[in-house]
C-alpha cells in the first residue's frame, strides 16, 4: 500500500473497527462463554468469567453421538457445493465471456427458482424422495443441497468472473490460444480465489441449511442441523447445555473459515490483481 | 490451492466412505422422540433392553417438540416408513388411529397389566375399544406455590381454592422491589403453550370452544370474563416479559424464587423440588388447578406422551416388545433402582402412587395423583361440548387455529391490543377455519 | 472470431446448469400447482377433492393475509436496509490500514457460520430475553426498565437477528469489490483535491454498484424465505406482528396440515416474489451490466 497513514490514525482506526468486529462477535463470544458454565451461571446474569467446567460438553456427547451428525455435516456441505461447482463452472464461465442478450434474464430466473418456500413444496419433495427411496440417504440430500445452492454458486462465479478483463482473453485469444488452453493456463490462475471463496462461502450455506436437512433425514444421514434440534428447548433453560451443543455445531465451520483466512484474503482481493 | 486440495480430499474420501456404510443384520428399530429428561433418561437405560434382547439394535431420533411433531406427521401422513415407533401426545392419537395410521397395541404380552393404566390417561389413547399407544408419562396441571410466601403474607391456601382466591393473593405477595411476582403462567403464543393454560382457565370458568354445532364460543360471556381475569392478574401480579414465557421460562423464574405461584403442567413438580435446579426446593407446596367460584371444573388438562407403532412400521412385533418394556413397571423400577423414586416417570399408572417408596420419596405424588383423578377429557366442559381434549381440542385443525388465538391472546398481555379486538378477532378467525373444515355448514 | 462456435459452446456449458434448475423448477412448481386445486388436509387424507380457486381465496382471506405481506416487505427492506449500509460502513473500516485486520475480519464474518435456529436461540434466550438477557443487565446497570424486545417490538427484534446473520455476508462481498478498487485512482483523486466524501461519493460508490445490486439480489432471495427465526423467538405474535408471508404459509401447510391451503400459498409467494423480482431488476439490474 503505497498509501500514507499516520500512526495515530492507524491506532484510531484500529480501534474503531476492534469495537465493531467485537460487538458482531459478541453473542457467539457470550455463547461460547456460557458453554462453560453451569447452569445455574448461565441465567445467573451477565458475566464473562464461567467457572471453566466441562461438564456441559460431557453431558450432551454422552445424550447424543457426535461422530455421525459432524461427518453427515461435512460430507453433505463439501460433497453438494463440489458437485454444485461442478455444474455452475461452465455456466458462469459462458455467462461471463460470451454473454447473450438473455444471460441477464437466465441468470435471474435462476435466482428466482429460490423464490419457491420450502415448506410450501415440503409435500412434493418428500413423496418424490420416498419413491426413489431418497429418504435419509446422504446421496438424496447432497443433490438436494447442490440444487438449493446452484443459483448461489452460479451467481457468485458468474460475478467474480466479471471482474476478469476481457482483454487478457483477447490477447490469449490473438496469441493463438484455444479456449481449453485459455481456460487452462489464463482464467483458472486468475479465478482461482474467486472460486475458493465461492467454495467456502457455500459449504458454509449449505452446513447451515437447517429445514431439508431435519425433514428428509432420520439418523444415517442426519447432520449436525438435527443435532442442535435435539437440544432446544427441553423441559427447562438449559442454556449452558445448549451453548455447548451450539459451540460443537458452529466450531467446525468457524475453524475453517479461520484457517482459509488467507484463500478468503485471495478471493476477495484478487479483483485488483492485475 | 492448499485448502482446496485439502478440501477435495477429505470429501472424496469421506463420500467413499459414507456412501458405502452397508445396513446391519439384526433388526434395527427407529424410534422418534422429543428431547425431554425422561425420554433422554430412556435412551440412556435402552442398553438393558437390548442386553435382554440381543436381536433387536434401537435408534434414536431426538428432537424438539415441535420438529418432531412435524416430522413424524409429514412421515406417517405421506407413508414415508422411517420410523418403527413414535412419540405422540394424546392429541394425536384419536386423530391417528382414526385415520389407521397407527397399529393397535395388542402384542404388549401378558404381563403389562393394562388394567394399572390411569383410567383417565388410557382412556385418551383407546379409539373403539382398542389402545393405539402406551402411555410414557402423563400430566395434569396444578398449583405450585411457595409456602414461606403465602405465610408471610398471611395467608393459606385452601383445599380447593377459587380463582377470586388466587387473584387476591397473587396480588398480595407480589413484591416488585424484591422481584417476586404473584404468578407466573403462560403467555408466549402457541397451541400447546398459553392455550393450553388459557383453555384449561376458560374450562374451570364454565366456558367451552365449541358450541354442540362447533360455533365457536369466544363472543360469550364465560371467555370474557376468563381472559380478562387472566389479563389483568398478569398485568397485576405476572413477570416482565410474560407474553414470551412458556412452560420453560416459568420453571426457571420458580425455580429462582421469583413466582408466588405458577399453575402448569404437573410434570414440573418434580423440577421446582429438585434441590440440584431450584433455590426453593423445600418450599414448594401443592394445589388442585383453582375454579371459579360456583363452576365445578378444574380445568381438566391431560396430557401423555406416548409411544406407538405406525401402520408402516414392517417391524411391529419388535416395536411393540419395545413398547412394552418402556411402558412396564419393571422400567419404572429400572429407574427407581439407577436414578432414584423422583425420577420415574409419572402419571401412568396406579401402582405406582400406591408404592410407599415413591410416596416418600415425592412430595407430590399425592397432589399429581389427585390432579390427573379429577381431569376428565372425554366431558372437560361444563356446557356440552362435541369434541373431546381437556387444553386443547381434538380436532386436526386445532394446531394452526391454538396458534393463531395464542398469538391474539399474546398481544393482549403485551399490552398491544384489548380483550375486546382479541376476542372478536378470535371469534371470526375460528369460524372461519371451522367452516373450512367443514363443521358449520 | 469464431463467434458462432462460441456461442454453441456457451449453450453447452449452460445446459446442465439450466436444464437441472429448470426440472428443480418445474416439478415441485407443476405439483404445487396440483396440490394448490385440490382440498387435501394431510391428516383426512379420505376426503381429497377438487377445490378450485377455493384454497387461493382462502388463504388470501386470512386475517393476517395483508398484514404479512406488509410485515414481508418490513423485513426484506429493513434487513436491505441495515446490511447495505452497515456492509459498507464495516467494510470501508476493515479496509483502513489497522492492526490485525485478519482477525478482526473473522470476527466480523463470524456469524454467518452460525446456523440460523441457533442463532435466533442465541438472541433470544442471552440477549434479549427481558429477565436474563444481557440487554437487560446492561439497561438495569443503567437504571432503566428492561426492553421486553419480542413483545414491544416483535418485528424490529426479528429484523436485527436476521440483519446480524446477513451482515458478513454484506460485508464480505462489498469488501471485494472495495479492496479492487485500483489504488492509484485513489491516489488520483486525493490530488486532485477531493475530501473523503466526495471521493466515497464520486469514485467509491458507483465502483460498489455491482457488489451492491448483488448482495441485494441475492439477500433479497433469502429474505423472502425467512421463516425459522420468526419460529424460535416471536411464533408470528404477538398478534400477527411479527407473521410474515412465509410463517403464513408454515401456518398453513404445517400447523394446520393443510396441504392444499399451503400451496396455494406457496404459489402466491412465489407471484408476489417475481413482481418484487421485476421492480428490483428494473431498478439496479443496470448495475450488472458494467
Amino acid at each position: 500500500m503505497a498509501r500514507k497513514v499516520t500512526t495515530g490514525a492507524r491506532i484510531g482506526w484500529t480501534i474503531a473497527a476492534w469495537v465493531v468486529a467485537l460487538l458482531i462477535f459478541f453473542p457467539i463470544l457470550y455463547a461460547l462463554i456460557t458453554s462453560f458454565k453451569t447452569e445455574q451461571e448461565a441465567i445467573a446474569g451477565f458475566s464473562l468469567i464461567p467457572s471453566g467446567t466441562f461438564e456441559n460438553y460431557i453431558t450432551v456427547e454422552e445424550q447424543r453421538d457426535y461422530f455421525t451428525p459432524f461427518m453427515n455435516s461435512v460430507i453433505l456441505s463439501v460433497g453438494s457445493t463440489i458437485l454444485a461447482l461442478i455444474v455452475a463452472l461452465p455456466a458462469a464461465w459462458a455467462m461471463a465471456f460470451a454473454p447473450t442478450k438473455r444471460t441477464k434474464d437466465i441468470l435471474m430466473w435462476m435466482l428466482s427458482t429460490k423464490m419457491m418456500p420450502s415448506v410450501a413444496v415440503l409435500l412434493p419433495i418428500f413423496i418424490i424422495f420416498r419413491n426413489l427411496g431418497l429418504l435419509d440417504t446422504r446421496i438424496g440430500l447432497t443433490v438436494m443441497l447442490m440444487l438449493i445452492n446452484l443459483p448461489i454458486v452460479v451467481w457468485m462465479l458468474y460475478t467474480y468472473f466479471r471482474e476478469i478483463p476481457g482483454e487478457i482473453l483477447e490477447a490469449a485469444r490473438m496469441d493463438g490460444a484455444g479456449i481449453w488452453q485459455e481456460i487452462v493456463y489464463v482464467l483458472a490462475p486468475m479465478g482461482v480465489p474467486g472460486i475458493a471463496s465461492t467454495l467456502l462461502l457455500n459449504v458454509i450455506l449449505a452446513w447451515n441449511e437447517a429445514f431439508w436437512t431435519i425433514q428428509l433425514t432420520t439418523t444415517n444421514a442426519a447432520p449436525l442441523t438435527a443435532f442442535i434440534a435435539s437440544f432446544s428447548s427441553p423441559q427447562g433453560l438449559f442454556w449452558a447445555k445448549l451453548s455447548a451443543a451450539s459451540t460443537m455445531a458452529i466450531a467446525p465451520i468457524l475453524i475453517l473459515g479461520w484457517f482459509s483466512q488467507k484463500q478468503l484474503v485471495r478471493g476477495l482481493t484478487f479483483g485488483a490483481v492485475k | 490451492m492448499t485448502l482446496k486440495t485439502v478440501l477435495l480430499g477429505t470429501c472424496s474420501a469421506m463420500m467413499l466412505a459414507g456412501f458405502s456404510v452397508a445396513g446391519a443384520s439384526a433388526e434395527t428399530l427407529t424410534i422418534a422422540t422429543v428431547n425431554n429428561g425422561d425420554m433422554v433418561r430412556m435412551q440412556g437405560l435402552t442398553s438393558e433392553f437390548t442386553k435382554a434382547n440381543p436381536d433387536i439394535q434401537v435408534n434414536w431420533v431426538t428432537l424438539e417438540e415441535n420438529v418432531l411433531r412435524e416430522r413424524v406427521t409429514t412421515d406417517i401422513a405421506a407413508n414415508g416408513g422411517q420410523y418403527d415407533i413414535v412419540t405422540v401426545g394424546n392429541y394425536e392419537v384419536p386423530i391417528w388411529a382414526k385415520q389407521k395410521w397407527l397399529l393397535p397395541l395388542d402384542g404388549l404380552g401378558d404381563k403389562y397389566d393394562m388394567d394399572d393404566l390411569l383410567p383417565a390417561i388410557r382412556g385418551g389413547l383407546t379409539v373403539d375399544g382398542k389402545l393405539y399407544a402406551a402411555p410414557f408419562y402423563g400430566e395434569s396441571a396444578m398449583i405450585m406455590y411457595r409456602k414461606d410466601l403465602f405465610e408471610k403474607a398471611g395467608l393459606k391456601m385452601p383445599e380447593s381454592p377459587t380463582w377470586e382466591f388466587i387473584g387476591d393473593a397473587a396480588r398480595k405477595i407480589t413484591d416488585r422491589k424484591t422481584g417476586v411476582n404473584g404468578i407466573c403462567l403462560r403467555g408466549k403464543a402457541g397451541w400447546g403453550e398459553n392455550m393450553a393454560f388459557i383453555s384449561a382457565l376458560n374450562n374451570s370458568f364454565g366456558g367451552r370452544w365449541f358450541d354442540e354445532k362447533w360455533k365457536p364460543q369466544f363472543d360469550q360471556p364465560e371467555w370474557k370474563q376468563s381472559l380478562t381475569f387472566y389479563a389483568s392478574l398478569m398485568k397485576d401480579a405476572g413477570p416482565s416479559g410474560a407474553s414470551s414465557n412458556g412452560f420453560n421460562e416459568n420453571l426457571t423464574l420458580f425455580q429462582q424464587g421469583k413466582c408466588g405461584m405458577w399453575i402448569d403442567a404437573t410434570v414440573a413438580a418434580s423440577f421446582v423440588s429438585d434441590p440440584k435446579n431450584s433455590t426453593v426446593a423445600d418450599k414448594v407446596g401443592y394445589a388442585i388447578f383453582p375454579t371459579k367460584e360456583g363452576v365445578a371444573n378444574h380445568g381438566n388438562w391431560l396430557w401423555s406422551w406416548n409411544l406407538a407403532v405406525p401402520a408402516s412400521s414392517k417391524k411391529a412385533a419388535s416395536a411393540q416388545k419395545f413398547i412394552s418394556w418402556a411402558t412396564s413397571k419393571e422400567y419404572t423400577q429400572l429407574v427407581a433402582s439407577k436414578q432414584g423414586w423422583a425420577n420415574v416417570p409419572p402419571g401412568t399408572r396406579t401402582s405406582l402412587y400406591k408404592t410407599e417408596d415413591y410416596q416418600k420419596a415425592a412430595a407430590f405424588a399425592a397432589p399429581t395423583l389427585a390432579a390427573m383423578q379429577a381431569a376428565d377429557i372425554t366431558k372437560p366442559t361444563v356446557k356440552p361440548v362435541p369434541y373431546t381434549g381437556g387444553q386443547f381440542v381434538t380436532i386436526p385443525e386445532f394446531q394452526a387455529l391454538g396458534t393463531t388465538i395464542g398469538q391474539l391472546f399474546s398481544a393482549v398481555i403485551a399490552g398491544q391490543s384489548s380483550v375486546d379486538d382479541a376476542l372478536a378477532a378470535a371469534q371470526a378467525t375460528a369460524t372461519r377455519d371451522m367452516t373450512r373444515g367443514g363443521y358449520i355448514k | 472470431m469464431a463467434t458462432q462456435n462460441t456461442k454453441t459452446l456457451a449453450r453447452v456449458m449452460m445446459a446442465p446448469s439450466v436444464i437441472l434448475l429448470l426440472i428443480w423448477m418445474i416439478v415441485p412448481l407443476a405439483m404445487t400447482l396440483y396440490y394448490s386445486f385440490q382440498n387435501y388436509n394431510l391428516l383426512t387424507p379420505m376426503n381429497v377433492s377438487f377445490a378450485g380457486f377455493f384454497n387461493y381465496q382462502y388463504f388470501y382471506t386470512d386475517p393476517a393475509f395483508f398484514q404479512s405481506i406488509w410485515n414481508t416487505l418490513v423485513l426484506v427492506l429493513g434487513v436491505l436496509a441495515i446490511t447495505v449500509i452497515g456492509g459498507i460502513a464495516i467494510a470501508l473500516l476493515i479496509d483502513q490500514p489497522i492492526f490485525g485486520q485478519g482477525i478482526v475480519r473473522i470476527l466480523v464474518i463470524s456469524p454467518f457460520f452460525v446456523m440460523p435456529p441457533v442463532a435466533a436461540l442465541i438472541w433470544k434466550n442471552m440477549i434479549m430475553h427481558p429477565g436474563y438477557g444481557v440487554l437487560a443487565d446492561l439497561a438495569q446497570f443503567f437504571g432503566a426498565q428492561p426492553i421486553d424486545w419480542f413483545a414491544q417490538y416483535p418485528l424490529l427484534s426479528v429484523i436485527i437477528i436476521v440483519a446480524w446473520q446477513w451482515l458478513p455476508f454484506a460485508t464480505l462481498i462489498l469488501l471485494t469489490a472495495l479492496q479492487s478498487l485500483d489504488g492509484e485512482q485513489k491516489e488520483a483523486a486525493e490530488m486532485d483535491g477531493a475530501n473523503a466524501v466526495q471521493r466515497f461519493i464520486h469514485l467509491t460508490l458507483p465502483h460498489l454498484s455491482r457488489a451492491i445490486t448483488v448482495v441485494i439480489l441475492i439477500q433479497t432471495i433469502f429474505l423472502l424465505g425467512v421463516y425459522a427465526e420468526i419460529l424460535v423467538t416471536t411464533n408470528g405474535g404477538p398478534g400477527y406482528a411479527s407473521t410474515n408471508l412465509t410463517f403464513l404459509i408454515y401456518r398453513t401447510a404445517r400447523l394446520g396440515y393443510d396441504v392444499g391451503g399451503g400451496a396455494a400459498g406457496g404459489i402466491i409467494a412465489v407471484v408476489l416474489a417475481n413482481i418484487v423480482a421485476f421492480f428490483l431488476m428494473r431498478a439496479v439490474g443496470k448495475n450488472l451490466d458494467k
